[in-house]
């Protein structure tokens, strides 16, 4: 049966449709009916996308090509979307968690003005749009379309609260910097277009393997450029953490369902590019392991809640690309969901922690909240073990699929790799329990107002807990029994199945259970380490870290400054005395030639008429001498 | 006589007129002036209607009347023009007391 | 060199030397009559190209009627004096040279236009005779002539309201 497949154009339009109506009527539709059609609509593309889902599995898929975009010679780009196991797949992961998400901002934002809480929701929507159109496009210019569209929408809503200038500004960074990566990706199409004479994906994949290895490299590092900006890698990637300006269920979103998946989706879809470039999938190996590692050592120091979380994704985004890099595309596909159920779920938890201590983000000064939110604390430790990963919840399974492909492919890697992952768990683990065990440390008015919050909120938290403890047993390894590997099966018609496991079970089970163990120690060295938290100074190592390893100031340096002074020399010098000058020259210019030219109206009939003799002249000579 | 001995003519009168008009400030004179252009178009006209007059005739006699009675027309014309631009020349004597056409500068304002 | 030759260029000499006249008086009443002899000129030339009617209508109406009009003019506003106010000796100067110039691109332009073998048929044909003007004229252009009364018709109703806009000291109207 092929209709659910052809309503695949349903899934962004509800989102879009949802946009347009809170959008347009924020300040006619009362705050009730925005949440109303706000979540309807993407609630509206889950059901289409389960529907979908449900048919991709009996292994159709669908490419529908619904007008011409963009016609220009021999240039024909469709507005095609495509429904195969990956799209539908990240349909299911988009819509899901950006309805729970949804569901969540109802009660979280509802001390927003009604205007604003309009604007919210149709960003949100929008943003949910650009993603699908992301994941559905089945050529690259469709899926830049989306591309961009999370840049914009992830710029609107990170500086939603437009007021404060410090949200602007890290507003505009988001947007700065994934233009950077931008560029790179729209390199790497027109340089596909140059050699391929297509952007449709069948057609450049088919013809991938005719291309020189030079071209393949280029266009797959050019791509994961552009998987940096949107993806937060190396480079790039400090746009993220200042992200957490946006409101928390902004941060869920932009960090768990959308934006930051799209890197991965991107390079996951172009697999049979990047299988024919070994020397990209090394780089982006190296720099998914550096940025893994990188910002797992700037989580540990970090005292703002969200910061800790941004910095962990940007971390567990590291272990995607690391798996990408080996050549484990499902590995990473399937990371990408477990990591968007337990991080969705770390943050929403957070904004319930937020949302408690009055709008308190600093982890000093919180402390023993467990008592009062229950529900919270649970969920939130669900989602630690789960990004730790301990089996068997959904990051074990997931992480694990990833080492093991690591360790195939390259042991250092591997044991830098496991470095990580015990730096993850022991900064989760501070992060509970700095927020959640010991003694309260803030004011008392907040320990007074201090309550657990209400359904809504904690509604999806349980939600994304179940589905953190159970989402890894999508793609348990064949070793714990039959039936295993399913999400890779399932992916199959789009990312081919690696050469099977080259280690035998015992090492895989070693593999598996070693780390898993480290894990625990860690933990509990971590709770020993943190049980009678008290404030202190950092100094030395601790200082770097705490500042992030000075990236930002880096960057201000190399980067912004001199184009800041650049800037204000072409303004000052350029500026004025070249364009100013040219400007107003032509100005003066026209002004004195007309004070001149007027003389000539001198009213005397003669001088015209002397005048039109000579035109006369003129035009005879042109008429009869100049013509041929 | 060759056709192009009557352009010439009537070229070098045409020219004439312009210069007068160039170089003359009185409006009678500028006028007059104008009625040698006239003049002179006019007599071109006539000369063309007598041309290739003879190898025409015997398919269409009156070939060339159009010619000449465009030239008539031209006179009508003409004729009007000057009763008008005299009435016209008189008002403006009776208001600046000169026929000057210098004194003529109010389109600049 | 025929008879009809020879008066050709006596008349066309006659037309250019009164033309040249005409530009070149100081008192407006010389003018009109230079301006007269031009037309008995031209009319000569009509005739050599036997163009009886337009000949004669050349002479009432130009010599005839608008001639003694300019000439009413001039007298009544008392223009008969050679102290008319001369022009920039540069803007005459540039006059001439424009005008000049003008004729010597319009001549080397014809020079060489097809038109070398072709002949003005002179003293020949009887289409400028009034009998075939007329019929032409009553048949072919009737409702143009018609028009034309109107036109004149308008033109006196013109000169009139020209003439009377203030105190009718001078009244210019009643000719042709």
């Amino acid at each position: 049966m092929q209709n659910a497949l052809q309503l695949a154009w349903l899934v962004p339009f509800f989102p879009l449709l949802g946009f347009l109506i809170t959008g347009l009527f924020r300040r006619q539709l009362s705050k009730t009916m925005i949440a109303i059609v706000g979540n309807a609509v993407v609630f509206a593309s889950l059901l289409v996308s389960v529907w979908i889902f449900v048919q991709v599995k009996d292994g159709n898929s669908y490419v529908a090509e619904y007008f011409n975009f963009i016609s220009a010679g021999s240039l024909k780009i469709p507005f095609a979307l495509q429904i195969d196991a990956l799209s539908s797949l990240f349909l299911l992961i988009v819509t899901g968690v950006s309805f729970i998400i949804h569901f969540y901002s109802v009660f979280y934002m509802k001390e927003e003005s009604r205007e604003h809480y309009g604007r919210f929701f149709s960003y949100m929507n929008l943003f949910v749009f650009s993603m699908l159109l992301l994941v559905m496009g089945a050529n690259f210019v469709i899926m830049f379309i989306g591309w961009e569209g999370v840049g914009l929408c992830s710029y609107l809503l990170i500086g939603y609260w437009f007021k404060n200038k410090e949200y602007n500004k890290a507003a505009d960074k988001a947007f700065i910097m994934n233009r950077i990566g931008d560029l790179g990706f729209l390199i790497a199409m027109f340089w596909i277009l140059s050699k391929t004479g297509s952007f449709d994906f069948a057609v450049v994949f088919s013809k991938a393997s005719a291309l020189s290895t030079t071209d393949v490299t280029i266009i797959t590092l050019l791509l994961f450029i552009g998987a940096t900006g949107k993806s937060a890698q190396i480079p790039l990637y400090t746009w993220l953490p200042d992200a957490m300006a946006g409101p928390t269920p902004v941060s869920a979103l932009i960090h768990a369902a959308t934006m930051v998946t799209a890197g991965v989706y991107m390079i996951a879809r172009s697999n049979v590019l990047y299988s024919l470039a070994p020397l990209s999938q090394y780089i982006i190996a190296i720099v998914g392991l550096a940025t893994a590692i990188l910002a797992a050592t700037v989580a540990l120091k970090q005292n703002d809640i969200k910061k800790v979380l941004a910095y962990s994704t940007v971390s567990q985004l590291g272990y995607m690309f690391l798996g990408l890099g080996v050549g484990a595309y499902s590995a990473g596909v399937f990371h990408v969901m477990t990591h968007a159920f337990f991080k969705a779920l770390l943050f929403l938890a957070a904004g319930s922690v937020i949302h408690a201590m009055s709008g308190e983000q600093d982890i000093r000064k919180m402390g023993g909240l467990r008592g009062k939110l229950k529900t919270t604390y649970f969920t939130f430790l669900v989602g630690c073990i789960a990004i730790s990963g301990i089996p068997p919840f959904s990051g074990f399974f997931s992480k694990d699929a990833i080492l093991l492909s690591t360790y195939e492919h390259n042991k250092i890697l591997y044991v830098i790799a496991i470095f990580g992952t015990l730096l993850t768990a022991f900064y989760m683990f501070r992060l509970l329990f700095l927020t959640f065990n010991g003694n309260f440390r803030g004011t008392d008015e907040q320990h007074h107002h201090l309550h657990e919050s209400k359904a809504g909120i904690t509604l999806p938290l349980i939600v994304l807990a179940i589905l953190s403890f159970v989402g890894g047993f999508a793609d348990i390894p064949e070793i714990f029994g039959k039936g295993g590997n399913r999400l890779t099966e399932f992916l199959a018609p789009v990312i081919p199945l690696s050469h099977g496991a080259s280690v035998s079970h015992s090492t895989e089970m070693m593999l598996m259970f070693i780390p898993a163990v480290l894990v625990l120690l860690v933990i509990v060295y971590a709770w020993y380490r943190f049980k009678n938290y008290r404030p202190s100074e950092e100094k030395g190592l601790g200082k770097i870290l705490e500042n992030k390893w000075y990236v930002d100031e880096f960057y201000d340096k190399i980067f912004v400054k001199p184009l800041y002074q650049l800037g204000s020399f072409l303004n000052k010098t350029f500026e004025r005395s070249v364009v100013d000058g040219l400007v107003n020259g032509v100005g003066k210019l026209v002004n004195y030639g007309s004070r001149q030219i007027r003389l000539l109206q001198s009213g005397q009939i003669g001088s015209y008429i002397l005048l039109m003799v000579l035109s006369m002249l003129f035009v005879f000579i042109i008429q009869f001498f100049l013509r041929k | 006589m060759p056709i192009n001995y009557y352009i010439f003519l009537s070229l070098t009168l045409f020219t004439i007129g312009i210069v007068g008009i160039l170089i003359r400030r009185n409006a009678i004179i500028v006028f007059m002036c104008i009625e040698i252009m006239l003049n002179a178009v006019n007599l071109l006209l006539v000369a063309f209607s007598k041309m290739h007059h003879l190898q025409g005739a015997a398919a269409m006699p009156t070939a060339g009347t159009d010619g000449q009675i465009f030239v008539f027309f031209i006179m009508v014309v003409a004729a009007a023009e000057v009763t008008v631009g005299l009435a016209i020349i008189v008002m403006m004597f009776r208001n600046i007391h000169s026929i000057d056409i210098n004194f003529l500068n109010r389109l600049k304002h | 060199m025929g008879v009809t030759q020879i008066l050709f260029w006596i008349l066309s000499v006659l037309a250019v030397f009164s033309a040249l006249m005409v530009v070149a008086s100081k008192n407006p009443v010389y003018s009109v009559l230079w301006l007269i002899l031009i037309f008995f000129a031209i009319s000569g030339l009509y005739l050599l190209l036997n163009a009886q009617f337009l000949a004669i209508v050349n002479i009432i109406v130009y010599a005839g009627a608008i001639m003694v009009l300019f000439l009413f003019v001039i007298m009544l506003m008392n223009l008969n004096r050679d102290n008319e106010p001369q022009k920039n000796k540069w803007m005459k100067f540039a006059g001439i040279v424009s005008g000049g110039c003008l004729l010597l691109v319009l001549v080397a332009a014809l020079k060489n236009a097809e038109t070398k073998s072709a002949v003005a048929e002179m003293g020949t044909g009887n289409i400028g005779l009034i009998e075939n003007l007329g019929k032409a004229l009553f048949n072919d252009y009737v409702i143009p002539f018609e028009i034309s009364s109107v036109l004149f018709l308008s033109a006196m109703v013109g000169a009139v309201v020209l003439g009377k806009k203030e105190a009718s000291q001078n009244s210019s109207s009643g000719e042709s």
